[in-house]
């Protein structure tokens, strides 16, 4: 910001597709508090999930508009942030104009959907968010995800103008139940595929866990496509997983059991919520989930531990590492592992799930990283 | 996944099993409405139209039966037992009287009179329920006395998610099962994903977690019991709702659990309060919890008495979101709401 008086709006982020409101849970800093960029200001709960907002600009805050308990439209304002040095009045004309103006944007206004594409004869379904010319990124999910667990990231990825593609797996989201040989190189051939269906030559890819196994592995029979690797609290880079996590997964269908396992996911098991306990058992209990599960762990983690692991010493493609210190699912001194040029960075009070709990520190991360290649 | 209504949740999930498994048959007075006319174009598709739509698609698999219940059903019965998987619509469940031998004493005995060695996977689907100004022979609640049969499953979906996952698990179940649909409910939407899924039989739904009081409600009665709620939780009481889905077998486990944490019971039921699943899991609680209740457990039921044909009567006849939060103020010991 140039501009030293300008006023910031904190405004109620939009997690995924289908967050239309949020509540205000907790203020986390007071009026008057001096933020810099990443400092969590308020923490809000989707349907989905709870999360912090970040301030968007440095500066300090000056009112907490919302009262904590209120459940406003996506958009509406949270707080307004501004230098010191601008005077109360004009802070005041701020709200009372935006407040007097603000219409919530209406329900399925033209967001982006989920899309279905035919790979290999099997539907494969994927989610395009931004339009932009350069190289797109490539999300992909871990065991037993889908697009969801890039809620908080896959839109702020796109501004700047990029193209990002979260895809669901075969056996996972709305994609086919149908895996195949269920193994590390039939996931590959679906990626592959999926990218020769889309016209993508070359792309970013990201993987968390499972998925990033899938992705160094790509990176590794197709180094030619992938312009750099990010691999998030990944599989692949070590022997140990926690199998218990996985034989849990697949065994929970009751909603307690369910809570629980989703709860090694993170470092504060708290974040798990209702809706994101249902929607992974709406999931299980689709027709051939739970074969599909089990043969993918199978391949991949027999007898809980990791089968393939992917020699990633001759790729030679800007690397990063992501992983949150706290990860119950697969060890942080894996981290270790990484080739020599990769740059490793280690999350504090992070578990598995860094671009869900520590969200705006690995999208900065991330945009770090990608802005280096292009400058 | 999309938003569907309760009857679109239905007439996919019976689509879906018949173009996945070719015995599974559907079959009832009017399912088809114009057999023997061009298809689609004239076929009404049961009473309220459940099953329009599927006669063009599956021309050997849905048929339309004579207004004889004992007939058809004693026919579902059979075909059950020799290889087919059918489902059998019998209009409402007032009308059931006519065929009891073949359920009670035909379907519901099989597996057991032949030693384990019969299948008998029929379901049989019906309407229940009041509030569309049918009167007395097409509005009552009688999944208690289904209930009350051992040897039959009994399954009440109360919203559009569960009506698909229970319908098909209901189809691949090897039992009898009775699957009871409020008509009241038809029209209403909710997030509905297009794969097939089921549901476990025998498996309740929290719909929604509270630590005061809670409230077992039934089919329709679960919007009732969250409206109610919803009024409750700006008074400071925060109410549990369990929805069985499944009323045989009945999760027992999921609601002492509840009522074991609230020290409270509300069963709402729209069925008359005589051996109903209001007295029905008011009893088992009690039996049960008894160490763990803070109050008497509390009915919220149609009252013994046929339902009226007079709308308003019939509106103050059906349980309503006041009643139950009438109840629930009860057990906490705050009294009617005046």
């Amino acid at each position: 910001m140039s501009e030293a008086k300008a006023l910031t709006k904190l405004g109620m982020p939009k997690w995924g597709l289908s967050m239309t409101e949020g509540t205000v849970v907790q203020w986390l800093v007071e009026e008057g508090a001096e933020l810099n960029n990443g400092d969590e200001v308020v923490e809000v709960e989707s349907e989905k999930i709870n999360n912090a907002v970040e301030t968007p600009a440095p500066g300090v805050l000056r009112r907490r508009v919302a009262k904590e308990g209120d459940v406003l439209p996506v958009g509406a304002l949270l707080g307004v942030i501004a230098d010191a040095s601008v005077p109360d009045e004009e802070i005041d004309a701020y709200v009372e104009e935006f407040q007097a103006n603000f219409v919530p944007e209406e329900e399925e206004a033209g967001g982006p959907e989920p899309q279905t594409v035919e790979v290999g004869g099997k539907r494969i379904q994927y989610l395009k968010v931004g339009e932009g010319e350069g190289t797109p990124l490539l999300l992909l999910h871990g065991f037993g995800g889908d697009t969801n667990i890039w809620i908080f990231n896959q839109e702020a990825l796109a501004e700047g103008g990029r193209t990002v593609y979260a895809v669901d797996l075969p056996g996972h989201g709305g994609s086919t139940k149908d895996v195949g040989e269920g193994d590390l190189a039939s996931l590959v051939g679906t990626v592959a595929g999926f990218m020769d269906e889309m016209g993508i030559e070359k792309a970013h890819l990201f993987g968390h866990s499972m998925g990033g196994a899938v992705a160094a592995s790509f990176a590794i029979r197709h180094p030619e496509r992938v312009q750099s690797l990010s691999l998030i609290a990944s599989a692949g880079l070590g022997e140990e997983i926690n199998g218990e996590y996985i034989e849990g997964f697949i065994a929970a269908n009751r909603r307690k059991e369910m809570k629980n396992v989703l709860g090694l996911l993170f470092a504060n098991p708290d974040l798990v919520n209702r809706q994101l306990v249902n929607d992974v058992i709406r999931f299980k209990r689709l027709d051939g989930v739970d074969e599909a599960l089990r043969k993918i762990a199978d391949n991949l983690f027999p007898s809980g531990r990791q089968a393939d692991v992917p020699d990633l010493a001759g790729v030679e493609v800007p690397m990063l590492v992501v992983w949150g210190r706290e990860d119950k699912i697969v060890p942080v001194s894996h981290s270790e592992n990484a080739p020599a040029n990769a740059r490793v960075e280690v999350l504090d009070e992070t578990g598995h799930m860094p671009q869900m709990e520590a969200a705006g520190q690995t999208n900065r991360l991330i945009g770090e990283f990608l802005d280096s290649q292009e400058g | 996944m999309s938003r569907k209504s309760y009857m679109q949740a239905i007439n996919e999930a019976l689509a879906q099993e018949m173009e996945r498994d070719p015995t599974v048959v559907v079959f009832g007075e009017d399912n088809v409405g114009g057999t023997g006319s061009p298809g689609e174009i004239d076929a009404w598709g049961g009473v309220m139209g459940v099953t329009k739509g599927l006669y063009g698609k599956f021309p050997n698999q849905i048929l339309d039966t004579p207004i004889s219940e004992s007939a058809f059903i004693g026919a579902a019965a059979g075909a059950a037992c020799s290889g087919l998987r059918p489902v059998a619509e019998l209009m409402f469940v007032d009308f059931m009287g006519v065929c009891f031998d073949q359920i009670f004493n035909q379907a519901a005995k099989f597996r057991y009179m032949f030693g384990g060695k019969a299948r008998t996977p029929m379901v049989i689907r019906t309407m229940y329920g009041a509030g569309i100004r049918a009167a007395s022979q097409h509005s009552q609640a009688l999944y208690p006395i289904f209930t009350h049969i051992p040897g039959l499953k009994v399954v009440i979906p109360s919203n559009p998610y569960d009506a698909k996952g229970l319908l098909i698990a209901s189809i691949r179940d090897d039992d009898p099962v009775i699957f009871f649909e409020n008509k009241v409910l038809y029209a209403i939407e909710g997030e509905v994903p297009d794969e097939p899924y089921t549901i476990p039989l025998g498996e309740a739904e929290i719909v929604r977690e509270g630590e005061d009081v809670t409230i077992v409600a039934i089919g329709r009665m679960v919007s009732m019991a969250e409206q109610a709620a919803a009024s409750l939780a700006d008074d400071g009481i925060e109410v549990e709702i369990v929805d069985p889905r499944t009323l045989s077998p009945l999760d027992e486990d999921t609601i002492y659990e509840s009522v074991e944490n609230t020290g409270r019971l509300v069963v709402v039921d729209e069925a008359y309060p005589r051996c109903s699943m209001a007295s029905d899991i008011s009893a088992l609680v009690a039996q049960n919890c008894f160490e763990h209740l803070k109050a008497a457990p509390k009915m919220v039921t149609a009252p013994h008495t046929p339902p009226p044909f007079s709308g308003s009567l019939e509106d103050l006849y059906v349980p309503d979101p006041e009643k139950v939060a009438n109840a629930v103020r009860e057990t906490v010991g705050q009294g009617v709401a005046s």
